[in-house]
């Protein structure tokens, strides 16, 4: 009789752990769903507040800026040095420079700039916001009459919206500038001659695109730092998650929405 | 300094909870209490960390939700109020928290002008710098306006979030443990201010703290909550004038004795 209760003690528990869990995991997206709508709704209604828009652009963009460069640049010096060897082995190095900004303005200006930003931009806010939550600061605002939802969520979302496409066509160019630097020292190019050659093989539909996944990162990165800063719990432990939680799960959704939108940009090729 | 009488008008209550109940998962905090403050008022709520005192004001300002009862604020019924009319509510609300909640990243100036600013639609910048150095001359913090809430010390960030709910005229003031953390001295300078409010902009308070001189000091009535209810209510003398084995030991131990 025991060896049949320890036997079949533990799949009930199992069971209902996966279950509390799938429940936990549902609560959850409502909650988000639930989030991101409240925006939609926040956003368009008035008090407009364009001062702390501003603030928050400023926050996310020139802050953001000495590390974007660097890291731009060295996208385009990297990128350009480790293709030279495959296209000299074929004997084409002369398309070394449409390689370079296909690389750049399609996939990597976007990505790059969103991951550095997810790091940099979303944890900041969700440690800012995480702070304010455990410190009762956002009730102090709710029983002063005052919408922090407006305030403090709608503002941001809409700096790092507005903001990081701007940086990620800023890395582009700054990309490119090591892109060409390198073609130029090895190849003798003109600069003239490798920007003709660069966005020769580019579409509108490619700049297009670009564009749109630069908002969608901005967005989802910002949506992501305030939901997990908005919502924290249980002190400067929650703190520590909300800013951890903005930056894990802003990556990974930057890289599902970045397969998501090349897949949809490419049924309009 | 010595307390003066309020002018407290029982005809009229400001705020009247019936039945209210409150539970987190499977600890029932509130049981069902009942209470009244009444215009003028200065009232109260004693008792052990933990027994829900805190909560009970959250409930009243709408920050939590009530599982039972009901709570008419200035004859508004917050249980079933809708979003814009609470908000509109919250205005005649003054909430004093325990740690201040000073905004970090504003100055003391900003701090204070920032319910201001979103309150009164078409206010000019003369009234506000005007609203702001009459709130902080009330408490006594005028040198400190160009400050940032991290150079303020403990009491001087109490009297500052204090100062950022009286810019609004409130007609009722909560405090939640105005006195905790703070210096015998500088308690006694909270428990002043807090005299002060109630007689020079006519506010009725409840005041949540489980320090007895305060309670002394301020409250025109004391409300005990013990095990999620209200036991005794009356003033000082009469809650303390038992030998209730769950009130006495508060007043035994207590400093004030």
């Amino acid at each position: 009789m025991d060896s049949v209760n320890s036997s079949t003690r533990p799949a009930p528990s199992r069971i209902r752990k996966t279950r509390n869990k799938l429940a936990d995991f549902f609560l959850m997206l409502h909650r988000v769903y639930a989030f991101v709508l409240r925006f939609f709704k926040e956003v368009f209604l008035p008090p407009y507040e364009f001062k702390e828009v501003i603030r928050q652009c400023y926050e996310t963009g020139v802050r953001s800026f000495t590390l974007i460069t660097l890291t731009g640049f060295i996208v385009g010096v990297i990128f350009t040095k480790q293709s030279r060897p495959s296209l000299t082995d074929f004997g084409a190095t002369s398309w070394l420079p449409s390689l370079v900004s296909i690389a750049i303005m399609k996939a990597l200006a976007p990505l790059v700039t969103a991951l550095i930003a997810a790091g940099k931009v979303g944890s900041s806010i969700g440690a800012e916001l995480g702070s304010m939550r455990v410190t009762e600061q956002i009730d102090a605002m709710e029983v002063s009459g005052t919408k922090p939802f407006k305030f403090l969520v709608c503002t941001r979302v809409i700096a790092t919206t507005i903001t990081i496409p701007l940086l990620a066509t800023y890395t582009a160019f700054i990309a490119l500038l090591g892109g060409y630097l390198n073609v130029s020292q090895n190849e003798g190019t003109t600069y003239a001659v490798f920007m003709d050659q660069a966005f020769e093989p580019l579409t509108f539909i490619d700049f297009w695109a670009s564009l749109i996944k630069a908002i969608v990162f901005g967005f989802t990165i910002g949506i992501v730092g305030c939901y997990q800063g908005y919502n924290s719990t249980k002190g400067t432990e929650g703190v520590g998650k909300a800013a951890n939680g903005a930056v894990v799960t802003a990556m990974f959704l930057v890289f599902i929405e970045e397969v998501l939108i090349v897949q949809i940009a490419g049924w309009f090729r | 300094m010595e307390k003066q009488k309020a002018h407290i008008d029982k005809s009229n209550t400001v705020i009247k909870i019936r039945g209210v109940e409150k539970s987190f998962a499977d600890y029932d905090v509130l049981r069902g209490i009942d209470l009244d403050l009444y215009q003028g008022e200065n009232l109260v709520v004693l008792g052990r960390s933990g027994t829900g005192k805190s909560v009970l004001i959250k409930l009243i300002s709408g920050l939590l939700s009530v599982d039972e009862g009901t709570i008419e604020v200035l004859g508004n019924e917050v249980t079933t109020i809708t979003e814009r009319a609470l908000e509109d509510l919250r205005i005649r609300i003054g909430f004093s928290f325990q740690n201040s909640a000073l905004y970090d990243s504003m100055t003391v100036r900003k701090n204070l002008e920032f319910p201001l600013v979103r309150n009164r639609k078409g206010i000019t910048r003369k009234e506000i710098n005007t609203a702001v150095e009459t709130v902080l001359e009330a408490v006594g913090l005028s040198q400190t306006i160009n400050q940032m809430p991290a150079e303020l010390s403990g009491g001087q960030r109490k009297r500052i979030g204090i100062a950022r709910t009286l810019i609004l005229n409130p007609e009722i003031m909560l405090y939640d443990e105005p006195t905790a953390g703070l210096d015998p001295i500088t308690c006694i300078e909270i428990n002043d201010l807090i005299n002060e409010v109630q007689q020079r902009y006519h506010t009725s308070s409840i005041i949540i703290t489980h320090d007895l001189t305060c309670a002394k000091m301020t409250g025109d009535r004391i409300a005990m909550l013990l095990d999620g209810q209200f036991q005794r209510v009356g003033t000082f003398d009469e809650v303390f004038a038992t030998d209730d084995g769950r009130v006495k030991p508060f007043y035994d131990y207590n400093f004030i004795q």
